[in-house]
C-alpha cells in the first residue's frame, strides 16, 4: 500500500517536474498566499484563546478598556484569587473532577465488557443488541433532557452522584469502537487461553484486556472528554448547588452569578481553568485523537 | 484442563457438532451466559435511561402532568393530541414561541451547516498540500476549538462579543462602529433591507404567517445575537470536519489525480471534476452530521443568553427545557421535544434523498459502486446506496 502511494507520488512529482520551469514563478507566489492565508486563520483560531488567558489577570477596569492586547498593564492574580478562595469555584472543580473519574473508568470497562461480547461471543440475540445499539445511537441527545429527568426523579436518584454518573456510564459510540478494535486482533490468542482453561471473564480481563491498550487510551480520551464537558445531563439530574459541576457553575457565572455581570476577568479565568484538562489531554494525546476522529468514521 | 475436549469443537465446529452435541451446546450454552452477563450492564443503562425515558415522555406528551408527583400516577389524565396541537395550530403564546424558536433554529442550520462543511473542507485542502511545511501546527490549532466545552467557549464568546470587547475593538480599528451584539434583536436580512430604505414588510407578507408569527418574521433572518452563535458553531466545528475531510483526501490515490495532471486539467478543474465527486460520501457524512448537531444547539444558549433579546435566540431545545423545568408545562415541553426528534429525522432523511449518487449514468453508477464496495474504508458508502 505505501509502496504504490509512494511511486505514485513519485511520479506525479515528475510530471509536474515536466511543467516546472513554466509555471515556478507562478506557484512560489502560490505557496506565498497558501501559507499567508493559514496563518491568518491559525490567528483566527488561536487568538481568541490568547486573550482569554490575557484577560484574566488583567483588572476589571483594564479587560474592558483594551480587551485586545495580550500583555496586560497590569498583572493580577485578583481573579484567581477570588475563584479559587472566595467562591464555590473549588467545590464544582471537586465535583467535576468526581464524576469525571467514575464515569470514565466506567464507560472503559463497560464499553469495553460490551464491545467484547458483541466482536467475540457467540449468543443467541446477539444481531438484535446490535440492531438496538444502532438504534439507540439514532436518537438525538437534546431530545432526552426531559425524558432523562422524568426517569431518575421516579428512580429516586435526582439529586445524587448516583444520578448524575449512572446515566452516563455507557454509550453507544464507546461501544462500537471497542467492537471494530477487538474484531481486528487475532482469535488464536484468545483459543490458546480457552484451551488453558480460562473463562470467558478470565480471558477478557488478562489477555484481551491488555492488548487492547490502543482502543482503551482513546475511550479513555473520549470518555474523559465527554463527561467533562457535558452540561444539559446535569442540568436535569441536579438541582442542589452542592453538586453543581464545573459547567454547570461557570454556565452561571457566565449568566451574572456571583454578581459577575461585568468581572470578564474572573469569568475567563473560570474558563480557561475549565479547559486546562482537556487541554492537556489533547496536547498528551494528540495524534491519537486526530487518528480516532478520522478512525471513528472510517469504519 | 475440562476445556481441553472442547476445543476441537471450535475449531472446526460443523464437524464437531455433529459428532457431539451435547458437548457443544455445553460450551455454547457457557458463551451464551457470558454473553448476556457482558452485555447486561449496557442494555441496563441504556434501556433504562434511553428507551424507558423516551417511553415516558411519549406519555407526558399526551398527558396533563403538571410536574408534581409520578406522571405514571392515576392523577395524572389523558389529553389526547392537545399539547401537539397547541403547538402548531394554537395561536397563542405557545404557538408563537414555537414558531420563533423554529425560525430561529432554522436560519442557524442554514448558515451553519453549508458554511461549516465548505470551511472544513477548505481548511483541510489547504493542509493536505504536498509541499506543506508545519502541517501538524496548522492542523492542530483548527482542531483545537472543537475540544473545549461548550461552555467554555460561549463565556470567551460572551466576552469577545460584549458591546465594549475585542470584536468592536477590531472593527473601531476600521472606522466602523459595531453593534452590542448579544443585546440585538434586529434580524440580519431586515438589517440590510433597512440599509437601502425598506422598513416595512409587503402587506402580504405582514398580514399573513405561519406558526404565530408572519412570514415578514420568517423573513428576518437570524438576529444579530444568532448570528454569533453561527459564526461560535462555525468556529468550534470546522476543525473535527476538517480532519474527516484530511481522511478522505488521504484516501484519493496519488494515481487518480496524476492522470487528470497528465490529461492537462487545471487545479481547479482537478479539485472540482476529481477531488469533490470522489468526497461525496464524506460530504454525506458532514452534512448528516452538522444537521443533526445543529438542530440541538442547547448549551450555548443555556450559558450565554437564555432565548433573549426578544426571544431571537430562543431554539426549540431550549424552549422545550425552558417551558417544563420553568414553565411546569411538562406536556409541551415533552411535545416539542418529539416535534424536535421529527425534524431531525425527515431532515435526516430528505438530504439523502436529495445528496444520493445520481446525474451518472445507470452502467456507471453500478461500476462506481461496486468499486466503493470493494475499499470498504471509503466512509458513508453503504449509508448511501
Amino acid at each position: 500500500m505505501s509502496a504504490t502511494t509512494t511511486t505514485a507520488a513519485q511520479r506525479a512529482d515528475h510530471a509536474r517536474e515536466l511543467r516546472a520551469d513554466r509555471s515556478a514563478g507562478r506557484r512560489r507566489v502560490g505557496t506565498v498566499a497558501v501559507y499567508a492565508i493559514l496563518v491568518l486563520f491559525v490567528v483566527i483560531y488561536i487568538y481568541p484563546f490568547l486573550v482569554q488567558v490575557a484577560t484574566s489577570f488583567k483588572p476589571d477596569v483594564e479587560a474592558i478598556a483594551s480587551p485586545l492586547s495580550l500583555v496586560p498593564r497590569t498583572w493580577t492574580m485578583q481573579a484567581y484569587n477570588d475563584l479559587l478562595l472566595r467562591s464555590d469555584f473549588p467545590l464544582w472543580l471537586r465535583n467535576s473532577v468526581i464524576v469525571t473519574l467514575l464515569v470514565t473508568a466506567g464507560r472503559v470497562f463497560i464499553d469495553s465488557l460490551a464491545g467484547y461480547a458483541l466482536a467475540r461471543l457467540q449468543f443467541r440475540g446477539r444481531g438484535a443488541v446490535f440492531a438496538f445499539l444502532i438504534g439507540v445511537m439514532a436518537v438525538p441527545g437534546v431530545v432526552l433532557l426531559i425524558p432523562k429527568f422524568l426517569v431518575i426523579k421516579q428512580l429516586g436518584i435526582y439529586d445524587t452522584f448516583a444520578g448524575m454518573i449512572i446515566p452516563l456510564l455507557a454509550d453507544a459510540a464507546g461501544i462500537f469502537i471497542m467492537k471494530n478494535f477487538f474484531e481486528s486482533i487475532p482469535k488464536s490468542v484468545e483459543e490458546a487461553a480457552r484451551i488453558d482453561g480460562a473463562g470467558p471473564f478470565r480471558t477478557y480481563w488478562s489477555v484481551v484486556l491488555p492488548m487492547a491498550t490502543p482502543a482503551l487510551v482513546t475511550l479513555v480520551i473520549l470518555s474523559f472528554q465527554g463527561s467533562w464537558n457535558e452540561l444539559s445531563h446535569f442540568i436535569v439530574a441536579t438541582q442542589d448547588p452542592d453538586l453543581r459541576t464545573l459547567t454547570k457553575g461557570v454556565a452561571q457565572l457566565a449568566s451574572g452569578g456571583l454578581g459577575a455581570a461585568l468581572r470578564y476577568p474572573l469569568k475567563l479565568g473560570a474558563a480557561a481553568i475549565m479547559t486546562i484538562p482537556v487541554a492537556v489531554l489533547f496536547f498528551i494525546f494528540q495524534r491519537r485523537i486526530m487518528n480516532t476522529t478520522t478512525g471513528a468514521v472510517k469504519e | 484442563m475440562s476445556a481441553v475436549p472442547a476445543a476441537p469443537a471450535r475449531q472446526a465446529p460443523a464437524r464437531g457438532a455433529r459428532r457431539s452435541p451435547s458437548r457443544r451446546s455445553g460450551v455454547r450454552g457457557r458463551e451464551a451466559v457470558a454473553g448476556w452477563l457482558f452485555i447486561s450492564p449496557m442494555i441496563v443503562i441504556l434501556g433504562l435511561f434511553l428507551v424507558v425515558p423516551v417511553l415516558m415522555a411519549a406519555w407526558v406528551s399526551v398527558s396533563d402532568w403538571t410536574g408534581r408527583g409520578s406522571p405514571l400516577s392515576p392523577d395524572v389524565g389523558f389529553v389526547g393530541g392537545a399539547n401537539y396541537q397547541k403547538l402548531v395550530s394554537g395561536g397563542g403564546l405557545a404557538t408563537q414561541d414555537f414558531g420563533t424558536a423554529l425560525r430561529n433554529n432554522a436560519w442557524y442550520v442554514l448558515l451553519v451547516v453549508p458554511i461549516q462543511t465548505a470551511l472544513s473542507l477548505f481548511l483541510a485542502v489547504m493542509v493536505n498540500r504536498k509541499a506543506l511545511r508545519g502541517r501538524s501546527i496548522f492542523r492542530t490549532a483548527f482542531y483545537f476549538p472543537s475540544v473545549t466545552s461548550s461552555v467554555a467557549i460561549t463565556v470567551l464568546f460572551l466576552f469577545l462579543f460584549s458591546a465594549s470587547g475585542a470584536v468592536n475593538k477590531l472593527l473601531s480599528y476600521l472606522s466602523i462602529s459595531g453593534p452590542n451584539w448579544f443585546a440585538d434583536a434586529r434580524g440580519v436580512v431586515h438589517v440590510v433591507l433597512g440599509a437601502v430604505g425598506i422598513h416595512t414588510g409587503p402587506a402580504a407578507l405582514t398580514d399573513h404567517g405561519f406558526l404565530g408569527i408572519t412570514w415578514w418574521e420568517w423573513l428576518a433572518g437570524p438576529s444579530v445575537a444568532m448570528s454569533v452563535f453561527i459564526l461560535m458553531a462555525v468556529f468550534t466545528t470546522s476543525g473535527t470536519f476538517m480532519l474527516l475531510f484530511i481522511a478522505a483526501l488521504q484516501q484519493i490515490s496519488g494515481e487518480v489525480e496524476e492522470a487528470a495532471l497528465m490529461d492537462g486539467a487545471t487545479p481547479w478543474q482537478r479539485f472540482r471534476f476529481v477531488t469533490l465527486p470522489m468526497l461525496r460520501p464524506t460530504m454525506f457524512t458532514v452534512v448528516t452530521l452538522g444537521l443533526i448537531g445543529c438542530w440541538q444547539v442547547f448549551d450555548q444558549i443555556y450559558t450565554g443568553t437564555q432565548g433573549g433579546p426578544a426571544k431571537t435566540t430562543l431554539t426549540p431545545a431550549y424552549l422545550s427545557y425552558q417551558s417544563s423545568f420553568e414553565g411546569q408545562q411538562w406536556g409541551r415541553g415533552a411535545a416539542i421535544a418529539f416535534v424536535l426528534f421529527a425534524i431531525i429525522v425527515v431532515l435526516t432523511l430528505v438530504q439523502r434523498f436529495i445528496l444520493r449518487e445520481r446525474g451518472v449514468p445507470r452502467r456507471r453508477r453500478a461500476v462506481l459502486s461496486t468499486r466503493s464496495g470493494e475499499s470498504a474504508a471509503v466512509p458513508g458508502a453503504g449509508a448511501q446506496r
